[in-house]
């Protein structure tokens, strides 16, 4: 029995309707992307979702009260909320470089979570 | 009193970018004014990811996108001032500013830049009725809020507005821990870009209710529920559809306004329709000298397009400015006229004598197409037809047309047409 699936293509704005059809053996069947980019993020999305996460940590004596901080690629979907918990225990002190590592290797995943900003002290 | 060559006021992506060419084309003394308390504008809360991939071909969040521009401001020495509020300009381009530090100043400037992006419409501009508990926020508060600030807004929330803000806090909220019930939409579609409604909507399970706006608010010191109602097609509540929500927060993403006081109050001609000046293809107002960029133009929906807006208005600013004295002034020949379901083309003026190689049309569609073609004409002429499978309001369109289509034809008027395809 194949499988139908439809996906709206995020990879760039044009957000191109897909179609798939997984067959049980054999190729897959997608129509509607526009480049070659939705065919990779059909197969990535169907067999193994990942996210880019993004949020704020604490800082401490920092000319702001939160560093936006960000995963250095994406990661699992199904990891997103257990990440949340992770990235909310963590702490920075000011000052702060963009770039610096806040969280190494989240959750196994091999990625980490980095500053998105620099920060000046108080 | 101060005096500069180029004072540009905003020093969000916009004013950077506009800055920053400015610098490049040759003008060496600049002033960025900047009302908050770091550059980097509205960028600094927006602590998503998809900020670049025009630009830099990268997916940036909002912050890097900022700090790539900041760093490259301060690195060529261009002057700023924070916590500066512009009060006032005269047709003389004086510029009158305030701020703790210094009072209040007189700067005189050679070529100004608008670049004060926009604002959120709020609950007052729309009113909702109910009562008026704490715990109504517009979507962008709610987001400094939480991302800066380090505050929790609400455990509860339903959001009025289904535009990237909204959206975008849809997913915020929810990664923090809070409960977003709902996310309701005046129109029948979202007015927000795709990737958002998968991103931030789907990933969650988050119901969007098309049709549909917030009738009541209720709750005394805070918000403790709310109604949403079904609208018919001429958006009117429709009785016996009442759906209540028990919550603590009303999030409201329901449009965003440029900025323009200091533009109307120094009398440029506005656009109806975008609410930001009239301007020409080199991004000028219709006072000779002043120029505008970015979401004080019109309302854009990604950063790069205002980067690059910026860059060309930052160009020809610093061109007007370094320009000889005895330079003949170019008269618009041209205008751009939105056709058949177009709301809006920037820019509205073109003077075709000063085009490079294309001239760049920005415009928004009225309603969504799908499957239609876009007709490009010069005085009735036609120029170019382009297919497009999907057309959306919340989706501002770019088309370049080689210039040599229509320089030296005499051609006045040049429109965009959205036709529906014969099949």
């Amino acid at each position: 029995m194949s499988r139908k699936e439809s996906l709206i293509c995020v990879s760039c704005p044009m957000g191109c309707h897909l179609d798939i059809v997984i067959p049980e053996t054999g190729e897959w069947k997608i129509a509607g992307n526009q480049c070659k980019r939705g065919i990779m993020y059909a197969k990535a999305e169907l067999t193994n979702p990942t996210r880019v996460l993004t949020s704020t940590v604490r800082v401490n004596n920092g000319f702001l009260n939160r560093v936006p901080v960000r995963t250095t690629d994406a990661i699992p979907k199904p990891l997103l909320f257990e990440a949340m918990k992770v990235i909310n225990k963590a702490t920075l002190d000011a000052p702060v470089r963009i770039g610096d590592v806040v969280v190494v290797n989240l959750l196994d995943t091999g990625i980490d979570i980095i500053t998105s900003r620099s920060m000046e002290s108080k | 009193m101060l005096a500069y060559d180029l004072v540009v006021i905003g020093g969000g992506p916009a004013g950077l970018a506009a800055a920053i060419e400015a610098k490049k084309n040759g003008v060496d003394n600049i002033l960025v004014l900047e009302r908050d308390r770091e550059l980097g504008g509205i960028l600094q809360q927006c602590i998503h990811n998809g900020f670049g991939l025009h630009i830099f071909k990268e997916e940036l969040t909002g912050p890097e996108y900022a700090e790539r521009f900041i760093d490259e401001l301060k690195a060529m020495g261009i002057e700023y001032m924070l916590d500066t509020m512009v009060l006032d300009m005269t047709y003389t381009k004086e510029i009158h500013g305030i701020s703790a530090e210094k009072g209040f100043m007189r700067i005189q400037a050679e070529a100004i830049v608008l670049a004060m992006g926009c604002r959120e419409r709020t609950r007052g501009a729309l009113s909702i009725p109910g009562t008026r508990p704490a715990g109504v926020f517009t979507a962008g508060t709610a987001q400094r809020y939480i991302n800066m600030e380090g505050y929790m807004v609400g455990k509860e929330v339903v959001i009025l507005g289904s535009g990237d803000i909204g959206l975008i806090m849809a997913r915020r909220m929810t990664l923090e821990g809070a409960k977003v019930l709902a996310v309701v939409e005046l129109m029948p579609y979202s007015g927000g870009l795709t990737r958002n409604i998968v991103q931030c909507l789907d990933d969650f399970d988050i119901p969007l209710y098309l049709s549909h706006t917030v009738t009541e608010v209720r709750g005394k010191e805070r918000v403790e529920g709310i109604t949403i109602t079904q609208v018919d097609e001429k958006r009117r509540p429709i009785k016996g559809t009442e759906k209540n929500y028990k919550c603590d927060t009303l999030l409201l993403s329901v449009g965003l306004i440029p900025e323009n006081e200091i533009t109307e109050k120094v009398g440029a001609d506005m656009d109806p329709v975008t609410k930001g000046p009239v301007v020409n293809e080199s991004m000028e107002t219709s006072i000779e000298g002043i120029f505008a960029c970015g979401n004080v133009v019109h309302v854009h929906d990604l950063v790069d397009f205002v980067t690059e807006e910026a860059r060309r208005a930052g160009k020809y600013a610093a061109e007007y400015v370094t320009a000889s004295l005895n330079e003949e002034k170019v008269v618009c020949d041209m205008h751009a006229k939105p056709g058949n379901g177009i709301g809006y083309i920037v820019p509205q003026k073109i003077r075709t004598e000063k085009l490079n190689d294309h001239l760049d049309l920005f415009f928004r569609v009225r309603k969504e197409f799908k499957g239609v073609e876009l007709v490009i004409s010069a005085d009735g002429q036609e120029l170019k037809r382009i297919k497009k499978r999907h057309l959306a309001p919340g989706e501002m369109e770019h088309i370049k047309l080689k210039t040599d289509r229509i320089v030296g034809k005499n051609f006045s008027e040049i429109a965009i047409d959205v036709v529906e395809v014969v099949s």
